[in-house]
């Protein structure tokens, strides 16, 4: 296997290395002689690109006009749209309807009663999913309504639910219309591709100048965050529509639309609600960031709790978004085998009656007995204080070694790591990563590379991208080091391999915000609470491809390297390893690109990178520098994505040819 | 398999229903100015050296009422494009498809459809069932495509669940059905409209043995039940010989010979069919009418019939007895004497 790789490899890299360090030492002379403006990070963008796309937008918001009706006109139409069926579904959920304002003010209709939706889902996760997740469900509403964060919750469950069903039409239609007409199929993927990588916050900005500040705009910036993972999953499951199907629909004399509604959603229905699942995790978790331009719920109630460092209470609010998330997942995903296994009617008109019935009563009953729509304050659980005063007590009594290992990391680890960064002239690093493409992937993944790069260096945000850089390299280093040896450990034992799985998919359904609060807790504000909060993050990639890497070899190949006699380390060196090395490198990938998504989170406790950029320009409203900012992030995250795909292909390939 | 031998019967009386003259599919890029091609230009070499890849080149034959007409050939050798040149699921690039005399190529899309529709059925090497209907629904499916309202559509499709041998499996899905019962809903499925053509596109290669050999049985009764005519498509000698009125052997896009399985391995073409049929004993494929001496003969004990072939007949042939065999035809009279000695002779040859 060595051999015949070997031999096939030599001719490819022998000249390639060659070449590659004969271009890396020109990149390195030519820097220190080329002029000071070169070299370095450049402070000031050599084209005003962000300029550009404030003028832009600001072209768009106030002057765009087709015939007379501007185009904010349109989007604040679109906005008042949408105003109203969201503020229907909060009325329903989680405010009642209600006349009149101050002391006016009469409650027309009760809101549906905590536990009439408590217990009308709690039947749905029954049906769906089995008891377990009934009682669960029971457990979540319960605990969501005794300590307060009903309102809350129910916000931010309208607002999920909204956007999901927008994202989840316009998500099918954009997807089916890609299916169809293969010729723009590469650019809407494309176009996807980058809108998955960046951040959140660059979503909000354009839609805060197009919307107007408030829920209605947070929600547009949802939708359009939440929609790709959707038109990518339509287009896959319908993709995957065996040709005989195909013909068939054919054969039968189907038409058009008979062979869409017939045949092709129902048979790519199990991967459909794949996607469904995504769209509801990716919409939760940008509602809760959302939450800062206004929409209200759950996630504004931790921010309001962080800001007054009251970490008991946004312990407490994050606990609810968790249930929230964890509930949300395990019902899509229960929907989802459902439909692969076939999802039969029979049940499922009584079933609706009963839960229409379970919601019903207690509305009915609670204009009654006002603790069943609002639970009433008095009553009401916390345990924040405690909480609070154990978050203080750990800080005190471990004051010493916590602030040593904190102090310690940032001067001798952190901070070099960066400097050193940031004094890398940027045509070295160019340079390397251009030629790194070239390598791995030729000349397109090259020219990709350094378009990317450039764009970069160009819009003047160098500096912050090394920083960003920095972060995210270094809590990529952890989370593999950590997460690598422990998936590669887990993969030898099915029982632990099973409950590390389900840890790691709850760990993966929460909300990025969540993950800030236990740093933030022990380490306050910073770069090394953000580097905590990336890695336990990050970390679950890492160990899943860990895991997957190690049970993908072939286990021919681990028996035949048994009878040859080896020993369990050189059946691990030579066998196992190389053979999940292209599983490894993907892990790699997907840990960076987690990475990168928390990093923008992270801002939010003061890091000095990009994401500061995007966050501090949506504070400041400046449309221009937020999105550049945010593009220069998928710009570092599709270099990445580039240079580790290809380098994944490679090794699958090697591995291939190896295997003949 | 007395149905086999309505095919000497086929050629002579039924009319011609599909004829396919000069059928081609040619893919590459240049295949659309293929039609502008010289007859010259048309050999293998050329196509290869304009980087053109001749699926299906130069397809011509008539089917019969009734006919079983199997395509057989390996992997790559275009049997399956030319299935779907002929239900145009592929669009061939040059020739004349005659259904009843009427060129299909020539058809709009919704005449097309209407055409499938009425008269098509087609089962599926991979099955194709939709996994969200239950069996009934599966096979109601081309009804309800036609407007066929659900209550009709479902009382069609329990009688053909009956036909198959299905009972009792009404109301399962696809997942809960074995390979061998899903295969047996697709051919419920493509008898649901009652169609004149029935398209088999190597419906039983990804089933296992034991099981291909029950479907095959199922198509044969079928066929005796109500005759259809056929075409299938097999990579499979065996189920070629058993099934086939007449099969047509395809190498590397072009059909190399055409005749009834006795005809092959008795007269190869060429070397490649030859080779093809090598491992077939004689046997199997001679039919008594081939070997007798026809005329007026005696009468005596045992009679075989002329339509049957050697291997059929071999218990007669080696129990003890005369030294000819009186032949008859399908009505019981008597057409000529086989020589006991031939007939054992033609049974000892091994492939």
């Amino acid at each position: 296997m060595t051999d015949t790789s070997s031999h096939t490899r030599h001719p490819v890299l022998g000249p390639r290395a060659l070449w590659t360090g004969g271009a890396i030492l020109i990149a390195v002379l030519a820097a220190f002689l080329l002029p000071a403006r070169l070299a370095g990070s450049p402070d000031a963008p050599l084209l005003p690109v962000s300029e550009w796309v404030d003028a832009a937008m600001n072209w768009l918001v106030r002057d765009a006009a087709i015939g007379g009706l501007s185009l904010s006109d349109v989007t604040r139409a679109l906005a008042a749209s949408a105003q109203w069926p969201i503020e229907a579904l909060q009325k329903l959920l989680a405010e009642g309807w209600i006349s009149g304002a101050g002391f006016n003010k009469k409650q027309i209709l009760p809101p549906a009663s905590w536990l009439g939706v408590t217990l009308a889902t709690a039947l749905l996760a029954g049906r769906l999913a089995g008891w377990r997740l009934g009682l669960f469900t029971i457990a979540a509403g319960t605990y969501i309504a005794t300590f307060g964060l009903w309102t809350s919750a129910m916000m931010t469950l309208s607002s999920v639910l909204f956007c999901v069903l927008a994202a989840l039409i316009l998500g099918l239609m954009l997807g089916i219309r890609a299916h169809r007409s293969p010729g723009i199929e590469p650019t809407v993927r494309a176009v996807m591709n980058v809108m998955q990588t960046v951040p959140i916050f660059s979503y909000l900005l354009p839609t805060l100048l197009l919307f107007g500040y408030g829920p209605s705009a947070a929600l547009f910036a949802t939708v359009a965050y939440a929609m790709p993972p959707m038109v990518h999953a339509t287009v896959l499951a319908l993709q995957s529509v065996p040709p005989d199907t195909m013909d068939l629909a054919r054969m039968t004399g189907c038409s058009r639309r008979q062979t869409l509604w017939k045949v092709e959603l129902p048979v790519a229905m199990p991967r459909l609600a794949i996607g469904l699942n995504q769209v509801v995790m990716m919409t939760l978790n940008m509602v809760i960031i959302a939450s800062m331009i206004g929409a209200g719920g759950l996630g504004y109630d931790v921010l309001r709790a962080l800001r007054r460092l009251d970490f008991g209470a946004a312990f407490e609010a994050g606990m609810a978004i968790v249930v929230l998330a964890v509930l949300l997942d395990r019902l899509t995903q229960a929907l989802a085998r459902k439909q692969s296994a076939g999802l039969r009617k029979g049940r499922f008109g009584r079933d609706l009656l009963i839960a229409g019935a379970l919601v019903l009563i207690p509305t009915a009953l609670s204009l009654l007995v006002p603790a069943l729509a609002i639970w009433p304050k008095a009553w009401t659980i916390s345990v924040a204080a405690p909480l609070n005063d154990a978050v203080s007590f750990v800080n005190q009594r471990f004051y010493d070694p916590l602030e040593a290992l904190r102090t310690f990391a940032l001067l001798y680890v952190m901070n070099p790591i960066r400097d050193m960064m940031q004094l890398l002239p940027w045509p070295v690093v160019v340079a390397t990563v251009t030629i790194a493409g070239w390598i791995l992937g030729g000349v397109r993944a090259a020219m990709t590379v350094a378009a990317l790069a450039l764009f970069i260096v160009v819009t003047g945000y160098w500096a912050a991208a090394m920083g960003s850089l920095y972060l995210t390299l270094l809590s990529v280093l952890v989370s593999l080091a950590i997460g690598f040896p422990f998936g590669i450990w887990a993969a030898s034992r099915p029982r632990t391999q099973q409950a590390v799985q389900i840890f790691l998919d709850t760990l993966q359904t929460l909300p990025t915000l969540v993950y800030l609060l236990p740093a933030v807790m022990l380490f306050r504000n910073g770069d090394f609470s953000a580097l905590i909060a990336i890695v336990s993050y990050a970390v679950a990639p890492a160990v899943r491809y860990g895991i997957d890497g190690m049970l993908h070899v072939p286990s021919e190949r681990v028996e035949a390297a048994a009878m040859a006699g080896c020993s369990r380390w050189q059946t691990f060196r030579y066998v196992r390893l190389p053979g999940a090395l292209p599983t490894l490198l993907l892990g790699v990938n997907q840990t960076v690109m987690m990475a990168l998504s928390m990093l923008v989170i992270a801002a939010l406790v003061g890091t000095r990178e990009l994401g500061q950029e995007v966050f501090t320009s949506l504070s400041q409203g400046l449309a221009g520098p937020g999105i550049v900012g945010g593009l220069c992030v998928a710009c570092l995250a599709l270099i990445i994505d580039t240079l580790l795909k290809a380098a994944a292909a490679r090794a699958t390939q090697q591995d291939r040819s190896s295997h003949v | 398999m007395s149905d086999r031998s309505k095919a000497a019967q086929i050629r002579s009386t039924a009319e011609v229903v599909l004829s396919v003259s000069g059928v081609w599919k040619v893919f590459g890029a240049s295949a659309s100015a293929f039609r502008n091609r010289a007859p010259a230009d048309r050999t293998a070499e050329a196509l290869a050296r304009d980087h053109l890849v001749g699926a299906v080149q130069d397809a011509s034959f008539d089917i019969r009422r009734g006919e079983v007409f199997v395509i057989m050939g390996l992997s790559g050798s275009g049997k399956s494009t030319l299935l779907r040149c002929l239900t145009r699921l592929i669009e061939p690039t040059e020739g004349r498809i005659a259904l009843h005399g009427q060129d299909i190529l020539t058809l709009g899309e919704k005449a097309l459809a209407d055409l499938r529709r009425r008269k098509m059925g087609m089962v599926f090497q991979h099955f194709a069932l939709l996994p969200n209907r239950s069996v009934v629904g599966n096979i109601a499916f081309p009804l309800e495509v036609q407007g066929m309202d659900r209550t009709r559509a479902e009382a069609r499709a329990r009688e053909l669940v009956d036909l198959v041998g299905l009972t009792g499996r009404e109301d399962r899905l696809p997942s809960q059905l074995s390979g061998g019962q899903q295969q047996r809903v697709g051919i419920a499925r493509s008898l649901a409209t009652d169609p004149e053509f029935w398209f088999l596109d190597e419906p039983f290669s990804a089933l296992d043995p034991l099981i291909r050999t029950d479907l095959q049985d199922e198509v044969q009764r079928l066929q005796r039940e109500q005759s259809r005519t056929a075409i299938f498509v097999t990579h499979d000698l065996d189920e070629a010989i058993r099934l086939a009125d007449r099969i047509a052997i395809m190498e590397g896009g072009r059909i190399i010979q055409i005749g009834t399985p006795e005809e092959l391995v008795t007269r190869p073409a060429t070397d490649y069919v030859r080779r093809f049929v090598a491992k077939v004993p004689p046997a199997r494929v001679i039919r008594v009418g081939s070997l007798m001496q026809a005329g007026p003969v005696a009468a005596s004990g045992v009679s075989v019939r002329a339509d049957e072939t050697i291997a059929e007949i071999a218990a007669k042939i080696i129990s003890n007895g005369p030294v000819t065999i009186a032949v008859t035809d399908r009505n019981g009279l008597l057409v000529g004497a086989l020589d006991r000695q031939r007939a054992l002779e033609t049974l000892a040859v091994r492939a």
